[in-house]
């Protein structure tokens, strides 16, 4: 017993002290956390570092005659984790921004550490609008999507088809929350109502008594509210129970690495809303075709996203001359963002960065030609219609 | 009729789905019965196996053809033969120790096929569908029950208690009861000890790759399936008792049928209500509700 002790004791000793080198003036050093091996870990996770890597890369590696080095970490959809990694990049390794992925309570709490520290932290993956409403700091980006800018899309998209009222299935944290409010007031707004909802825990794997329920409430819509793996389990679900047949379902955040992981035979008809899809034009392939060879995956629109906001970033620093988070942050405000990922894209004082938003629907199998061709377009959504207009942003340092 | 502000028949449906996450439990948690019972070994790689058996199953599929039928009585026996060369190499060296050294092995080779898994097949999972003769739903006038989910119920509940009969009513069982209790005085009497351990060890995770193979349709098969289930089976199995077997199906099914009705009445409870039963139980009876004191 004694002995198990000790071994615990060193491995926890190993395990912390392997993360902590002392700050390195010789190079600009970039954070990026995210879920790496839970449910939202095809979304972002080892992808999202790749995209990082494959922009730090095409940037050349330097900047401002440093090198520029990537450190990385898994916060296991856990704030605390998130929070305490975040404290110790800037504290003990001098990492001058973060990049933050996938789970909201993890950006919130990420954000916050960050900007004590007056750190820059730019997130592609949590959807939570509070980032850049009631909890928005100077130093916080909101770069690929957020719940006001998903709701938009699908939940608009479902009202203009005429299904008007809703019953949500809600991933029970911050950003299941959020998407759900910020859905229910684009619906009440066009004369639909929300007739109920049910509270999943995160990571739940059997949703047929949620759906029953939804069910029995005769809406015309199944809104999820969730994410990931909640998403592919409740729509293989409400395919198995015969939801789909009396309901239609409104992804609110679908991807599509979770349309690949359902199948094309029960994702069919699904409304996704997406930032970026990877076969929209020449440029978007290019950069899948790369990324695919590493991968062996199609990248998600925040994957695509690590990659542009890495370069927006690393652009801002040449630039300003300097990783200073204050200028640094200046300079990212003054550019418009032409890439692979958007055009005319640019970041706004509460840290949104505004751009057009994609409204898909999930191909029938037989149109689809070949894997991960899985979307057609149904409607663009300007920026400035897609995410909430800058006069209604609760961001206090405006 | 209403109940609580719902109408019977939308209480008797959440019932039955209940039943059908129980029967999951009543079979998982069978399984660590049974190894804990013989091997006084903690199997947290339950769960791992048990994503073994889906995952073994959604791969013949694929690479090889093989239908789900063939694979119900395929995944359990190659699960099992993996458990036993786990058991034959690793966990063996580990009886005369602590507890705690077979729950940190088991927990370690969790960690290590789930890594694995999850770099060849990502954490979104794979999509298995049902078998053609058990697709489709029934009326049952209250509900709409998908067919395979009855199939479920059915053939767990028919395994479990094979597995009662088969320990509690054979020879070969009594010869495994004794073992638990004396194993050197069983030894003495001529009988294999150490093979009879190792072939309970297969065993008890080829019902957990059976379980494996019933969820394949229903739920996402992923290296994370296991994981997702195997901290309420253990609670399940304390409930019960360890290394009763009886306890293990009653508190399994019996927890899946609590667990629905709190998605019912409490949905933000549904993921801890298992464990608020388990510490009333442990607070009362320490031992669990059908397990012995020693």
């Amino acid at each position: 017993m004694k002995r198990t002790l000790i071994s615990m004791a060193v491995a926890a000793l190993a395990a912390v002290s392997s993360g902590a080198n002392a700050a390195d003036p010789s190079a600009v050093k970039i954070g990026f956390i995210t879920d790496m091996s839970g449910l939202y870990a095809d979304i972002d996770g080892q992808g999202g570092l790749e995209a990082i890597k494959m922009a730090v890369a095409d940037f050349g590696g330097n900047v401002l005659g440093k090198k520029i080095e990537i450190v990385s970490a898994d916060h296991q959809n856990k704030a605390d984790i998130a929070a305490s990694k975040t404290r110790e990049w800037i504290d003990q390794d001098g990492v001058s921004v973060i990049f933050g992925g996938t789970n909201s309570g993890t950006a919130l709490a990420t954000s916050k550490v960050a900007a004590e520290k007056k750190r820059i932290y730019i997130n592609n993956g949590a959807g939570t609008s509070a980032l850049t409403n009631e909890q928005c700091t100077p130093y916080t980006i909101h770069y690929t999507y957020d719940t006001v800018a998903l709701a938009n899309g699908s939940a608009k998209g479902m009202m203009d088809k005429g299904l008007k009222t809703w019953y949500f299935l809600t991933a029970d944290y911050a950003f299941g929350y959020a998407l759900e409010k910020d859905a229910t007031n684009v619906i009440n707004a066009t004369g639909g109502k929300v007739l109920g909802t049910s509270k999943h825990p995160l990571n739940a794997s059997d949703f047929s008594s949620y759906l029953l329920q939804a069910q029995a409430s005769k809406a015309q819509v199944l809104g999820l509210a969730n994410a990931g793996g909640d998403t592919i389990n409740s729509v293989k679900a409400a395919n198995e129970f015969g939801i789909t047949k009396t309901m239609k379902i409104a992804g609110l955040l679908v991807f599509i690495s979770d349309v690949h992981a359902i199948g094309i035979q029960n994702a069919q008809g699904l409304l996704a809303t997406e930032a970026w899809y990877w076969d929209q034009n020449d440029q978007t392939r290019q950069f899948a075709k790369r990324y695919f060879e590493k991968m062996k995956r199609m990248p998600t629109m925040v994957q695509a996203g690590n990659y542009s906001s890495t370069m927006t970033y690393l652009n801002a620093v040449k630039a300003a001359g300097t990783n200073d988070s204050d200028k640094v942050m200046q300079q990212m405000r003054k550019v418009k963002i032409n890439d692979m990922f958007t055009k005319n894209g640019y970041i706004r004082k509460d840290g949104t960065m505004v751009h057009d938003m994609y409204l898909y629907e999930v191909k029938t199998p037989s149109e689809v030609e070949s894997p991960w061709k899985y979307y057609k377009l149904v409607a663009t959504v300007p920026g400035e219609k897609a995410f909430a207009p800058e006069a209604y942003s609760k961001c206090m340092n405006k | 009729m209403e109940i609580f502000g719902l109408s019977s028949s939308a209480l008797l449906s959440q019932l039955l789905l209940g039943l059908v996450n129980g029967s999951f439990y009543a079979i998982l948690s069978l399984g660590l019965a049974v190894i804990f019972g013989l091997l006084n070994v903690i199997n947290f790689s339950h769960g791992a196996m048990f994503m073994l058996g889906a995952i073994v199953t959604w791969m013949a599929g694929q690479y090889f053809g093989i239908n789900y039928w063939v694979m119900l009585l395929l995944a359990p026996i190659i699960v099992g033969l993996i458990g036993i060369v786990i058991e034959r190499l690793l966990l063996r060296h580990l009886y005369q120790l602590d507890h705690l050294y077979g729950l940190l092995l088991t927990f370690g080779l969790t960690l290590f096929i789930e890594g694995v898994l999850r770099s060849i097949y990502g954490a979104s999972g794979l999509s298995y569908s049902a078998p053609q003769a058990l697709s489709g739903a029934t009326d049952l006038g209250f509900m709409i029950l998908p067919n395979y989910r009855a199939w479920v119920v059915a053939s767990s509940l028919t395994v479990c208690f094979a597995t009662w009969y088969v320990i509690e009513k054979t020879s070969i069982g009594a010869y495994l009861r004794a073992g638990t209790e004396n194993p050197k005085l069983v030894q003495a009497f001529g009988v294999n000890f150490p093979l009879m351990t190792t072939l309970t060890y297969g065993f008890g995770v080829a019902l957990a790759a059976f379980s494996g193979v019933l969820a394949a349709p229903i739920i996402q098969v992923s290296p994370l399936m296991g994981s997702n289930l195997i901290i309420i089976v253990f609670a399940v199995v304390v409930i019960g008792g360890m290394g009763s077997i009886m306890g293990s199906i009653v508190t399994g099914l019996g927890l899946g049928l609590v667990e629905g009705l709190t998605k019912v009445f409490y949905p933000e409870a549904s993921s801890t209500v298992v464990f608020a039963i388990m510490v009333i139980v442990l607070l009362f009876r320490p031992a669990g509700l059908f397990g012995r004191e020693k």
